[in-house]
């Protein structure tokens, strides 16, 4: 027997006894004879260290010695071990959803003091406890969105991230939505592109700061004609470089999302990933997911709880708010602990470390004949660069010689195959870098 | 206990980072940046592990606790597939580097991970392809729905309902109105099934489709599934099996053998992925052919020469539903337990889920009302009415098992069971946890009749006593700051 059954065959015939059946097999009656597997083809168990062998075996066929220079909204960002210390613990990893908060005041004040580091992090009112990530997150801003507003037109930049324009698209090709992206052309949002098409039809515009090509904005003249023609301003944001930048709030957005990702989650092969949702206080009721609130208990002691639960599936059903159930609280709790641990001044630290490491790649880049710079918006973290030769070649050629250099916008921009969008972490060191400036030349 | 925010001590630090090892300068314009900072808690990296140990001591978890959540499956989560989820050649893998030229070569073993997942829960399941994509059981559900609207829309169908049973979880209805459909709910008939006369009466041909969760959320085998799939499929309709309880049936039977076109599954129901008190999750969709060529991009490939691939030369299929492959830290943990389970490993797994089940069943029916006479699957359901009459309801009886140091099961679902009590043991809790379960249950009975008063109160031994909800609803505060 497996080691996580516990009975003993002794203990089986009690129980047996107990229902009043003869086996095992009697139990399962009302499955007809008809319905039985046709097969049931799989392999037989392994022992614990079998399982790990293989799996570490299977590890080695990837290949983890690349520096990496890849971003595109999922970074490379150091997380102390005191985080996985802290989630590993079996209280937080494997509790379930808080519904008895009598015995889950552990998980909901995290969430609390999650969705609390969100609100300071974004200058937003309130904020859930999750969404699966900052795709999905987004996704349903939009839905929300549409419906306080009743509208369904939206404007998207196309600066917001195409694998989120993506999913977007998927979700709502079969809802018949006006959807208008705007072109963009690796730089700040298109201001005309947007109020061109902005009008009183419009439920959202949507955008991202910095943007998929690391380009830093201030969307506050863009929201202000959003709100004049009754339409909500929606941006998806990354969080680590809110350390230094204009908040959403403070431009006045109505909903915030993003990836929560670069705050104290591991890469994962694209996921777990954590997303947030946060927004002004007056659209609270019609936010999805799960949200904490406080109160008081019985002898008036500070208490959490899920709470407005009735916009939510399992009470409202057909006419919940979204359809989302589980989400990623344990994330959400390792991005807690990850944000008190880095603290206020850490985190102003950990932007300006990014945008100066960043800066010293894109000077250093500057410096090789035949690749641009541009310097005509400001960036973060990340950037793109004008190439010589098709960026997807050059990133092969990096490859084998250690490097992951950068992803090519070409994938997702059609005539850009020339660019590279290259991200620098804090954990990049200068060596590193200056070996990369080193490769390329060869490359190129 | 304080917030971390109220620890916070000016200048204190929790980590500390590398100096620049850069000499330059960087600025960015003023009119970019934020004016204030933000105002995350300044504490020591002790402070941070005292403060969330401490809050974490005050959670109910499977580690700690029986946790007999009817429907959440909280079977125990094995350790070491905590330690294969944190494999660093998978943990710090960026899920870009397969879409680099060449780059595939880069994630091989990633990529067989999936692979290998994905043929294990068709071979599990019956169906003829898997999407490992699915970020929880709903996204799965929708991900699903939105499999059938493009099947229906292949073939010119105009389709406008989805059929569900009432006593499906609140996802089905609200998956299915979010891609678009309007939803009619079919009652039970007295033996828990589906009502058959009900349901002949709702097909029509602009029925999508029918989602069921089989076992149902009574725990019961729906008795009449053939039948079922035969008078949606004379509509052309599709049917969607909800796999939450697919840990009932694992070697019993097969989704994809028994009239089923799609299915998801909920890897921390059924492959014990753990909750983490509320996601992530996972939650991967199998299809038949039908609906194969649907199915959302990318998809993992096995080329001609052995090696992994992601493809995305589908044209028929729905397109993106995720950033990237699905929840791999789930998934690479899904993939360990099942592979050390094995076959037999899983049908024991099933046999014991269903034979702790009814044994419970069994022992607690002389005090608690069965809300349907016959044998369950891996849970069974109870109405409190019994005790709600002497004035202890279900509620009373869960902040009871609390003070007991037992999470109680599930409350008031499904809600067609009055004072609904649901009870999954899982087959990881051995007999005596079981039956010191069920003395509590008894004394719980016992009291209600001597003194339902005292229920009001429980539970007492907990950090805090019953909140009041109504407040927390009313003078909302959901953040440490007030930003308005």
């Amino acid at each position: 027997m497996n080691p996580y059954i516990a009975n003993t065959p002794l203990e089986v015939q009690e129980m047996l006894k107990v229902i009043g059946v003869k086996s095992i097999d009697d139990l399962f009656v009302d499955i007809k004879h008809s319905l039985r597997p046709k097969s049931f083809d799989l392999p037989e168990g392994l022992s614990e260290l079998e399982v790990v062998r293989r799996v570490v075996s299977m590890g080695l066929k990837n290949n983890i010695h690349l520096v990496p220079f890849v971003g595109g909204g999922f970074y490379d960002h150091f997380i102390p071990s005191a985080v996985d210390a802290l989630i590993s613990r079996g209280e937080f990893y494997t509790a379930y959803t808080p519904y008895q908060p009598e015995c889950a005041q552990g998980t909901l004040q995290s969430l609390f003091e999650f969705q609390s580091s969100i609100c300071t992090l974004t200058e937003m009112d309130v904020a859930n406890a999750s969404l699966y990530d900052g795709g999905t997150a987004l996704y349903e801003a939009m839905m929300m969105a549409i419906r306080l507003t009743d509208r369904t037109k939206i404007i998207m930049d196309g600066g917001v991230s195409p694998i989120y324009r993506k999913i977007l698209k998927t979700y709502t090709s079969h809802l018949h939505f006006e959807f208008i992206e705007t072109p963009v052309i690796h730089g700040q949002a298109s201001r005309e592109d947007i109020l061109k098409h902005l009008d009183d039809k419009t439920a959202a515009v949507i955008v991202q700061n910095p943007n998929f090509f690391g380009v830093i904005d201030d969307h506050s003249d863009i929201f202000d004609q959003v709100h004049k023609v009754g339409a909500m301003a929606l941006s998806s944001v990354y969080p680590v470089a809110l350390g230094l930048l204009k908040t959403p709030g403070a431009m006045g957005a109505d909903i915030v999302t993003g990836e929560g990702q670069s705050m104290g989650l591991p890469l994962n092969f694209g996921g777990p990933y954590l997303g947030f949702m946060a927004a002004r206080k007056k659209f609270i009721r019609k936010m999805p997911g799960r949200i904490v609130g406080e109160t008081l208990d019985g002898q008036g002691r500070r208490a959490f709880v899920n709470t407005l639960q009735a916009r939510e599936q399992h009470i409202r059903r057909e006419k919940a708010t979204s359809n989302i159930c589980t989400n990623v609280s344990l994330c959400a709790v390792q991005s807690a602990i990850y944000m008190s641990m880095l603290g206020k001044e850490g985190l102003k630290e950990l932007a300006q470390l990014n945008l100066q490491k960043a800066e010293f790649m894109r000077q250093e880049l500057g410096k090789i004949p035949g690749v641009i710079v541009k310097r005509s918006s400001p960036t973060f973290n990340e950037f793109a660069v004008v190439l010589p030769k098709d960026a997807s070649v050059v990133v092969g050629g990096m490859i084998k010689k250690g490097f992951a250099a950068g992803f090519p916008l070409g994938r997702y921009y059609p005539g850009m195959e020339k660019y590279l969008l290259v991200a620098v972490t804090e954990k990049r060191t200068k060596q590193e870098i200056l070996d990369y400036i080193k490769a390329l030349k060869d490359v190129l | 206990m304080k917030l971390i925010f109220e620890k916070s001590v000016q200048g204190r630090r929790g980590f500390r980072l590398p100096a620049s090892d850069v000499n330059v300068k960087a600025e960015i314009p003023a009119k970019y940046l934020r004016v204030n900072d933000a105002q995350l808690p300044e504490v020591s990296e002790l402070d941070a592990v005292r403060h969330y140990t401490h809050l974490s001591q005050k959670n109910f978890s499977i580690d700690t606790h029986f946790y007999p959540l009817g429907s959440c499956t909280m079977k125990y989560n094995p350790k070491f597939t905590e330690g294969l989820a944190r494999v660093s050649s998978f943990m710090n893998l960026h899920p870009l580097l397969p879409q680099l030229e060449g780059g595939e070569t880069l994630t091989q073993g990633a990529l067989e991970v999936l692979y290998d997942l994905e043929q294990l829960m068709c071979a599990m399941t019956g169906f003829d392809a898997f999407t490992l994509q699915p970020l929880a059981g709903a996204h799965g559900e929708l991900t699903g729905i939105m499999l059938m609207a493009a099947y229906h829309q292949s073939k010119g169908n105009k389709k406008k309902y989805i059929i569900i049973p009432d006593s499906a979880h609140g996802t089905n209805p609200a998956s299915a109105a979010i891609a678009g459909y309007e939803t009619i709910s079919i009652p039970s008939d007295k033996n828990g099934n589906m009502d058959l006369a009900k349901l002949k009466e709702a097909i029509t041909p602009e029925v999508a489709g029918l989602m069921m969760t089989v076992p149902s959320t009574l725990g019961l085998f729906e008795n009449n599934i053939d039948e079922i799939a035969k008078l949606i499929h004379g509509v052309d309709g599709i049917m969607y099996y909800d796999g939450a309880n697919l840990n009932a049936v694992l070697g019993r039977c097969r989704p994809g053998d028994i009239g089923f076109d799609v299915m998801h599954i909920n890897t921390h129901k059924t492959f014990t992925t753990p909750h983490g008190g509320g996601g992530p999750g996972a939650g991967p969709v199998g299809v038949n052919k039908k609906l194969e060529k649907f199915l959302p991009i990318s998809r993992v490939i096995r080329r001609s020469n052995g090696q992994f691939a992601l493809s995305y030369d589908f044209p028929d299929s729905i397109g993106y539903i995720a950033p990237f492959y699905g929840n791999f830290g789930l998934l690479i943990r899904a993939y360990g337990y099942i592979l050390m389970l094995g076959k037999q490993g899983l049908i024991d797994t099933t046999n014991h889920a269903v034979l702790n089940a009814n044994y419970m069943k069994e022992r607690l029916k002389p005090y608690y009302k069965l809300a349907y006479e016959r044998i369950c699957m891996h849970e069974s359901v109870f109405s409190a009415t019994l005790q709600a009459d002497r004035g202890v309801h279900a509620i009373d009886l869960a902040k009871y098992l609390i003070d007991q140091g037992v999470h109680p099961p599930t409350v008031y679902f499904p809600l067609i069971v009055p004072e609904a009590i649901m009870i999954e043991p899982t087959e990881s809790e051995s007999k005596p946890v079981m039956d010191e379960f069920i003395d509590f249950m008894i004394q719980a009975d016992q009291l209600s009749k001597d003194n339902p008063a005292v229920f009001k109160d429980f539970p007492k031994t907990m950090p805090i006593s019953r909140p009041d909800e109504v407040k927390a609803a009313r003078d909302i505060k959901t953040s440490f700051f007030h930003h308005s």
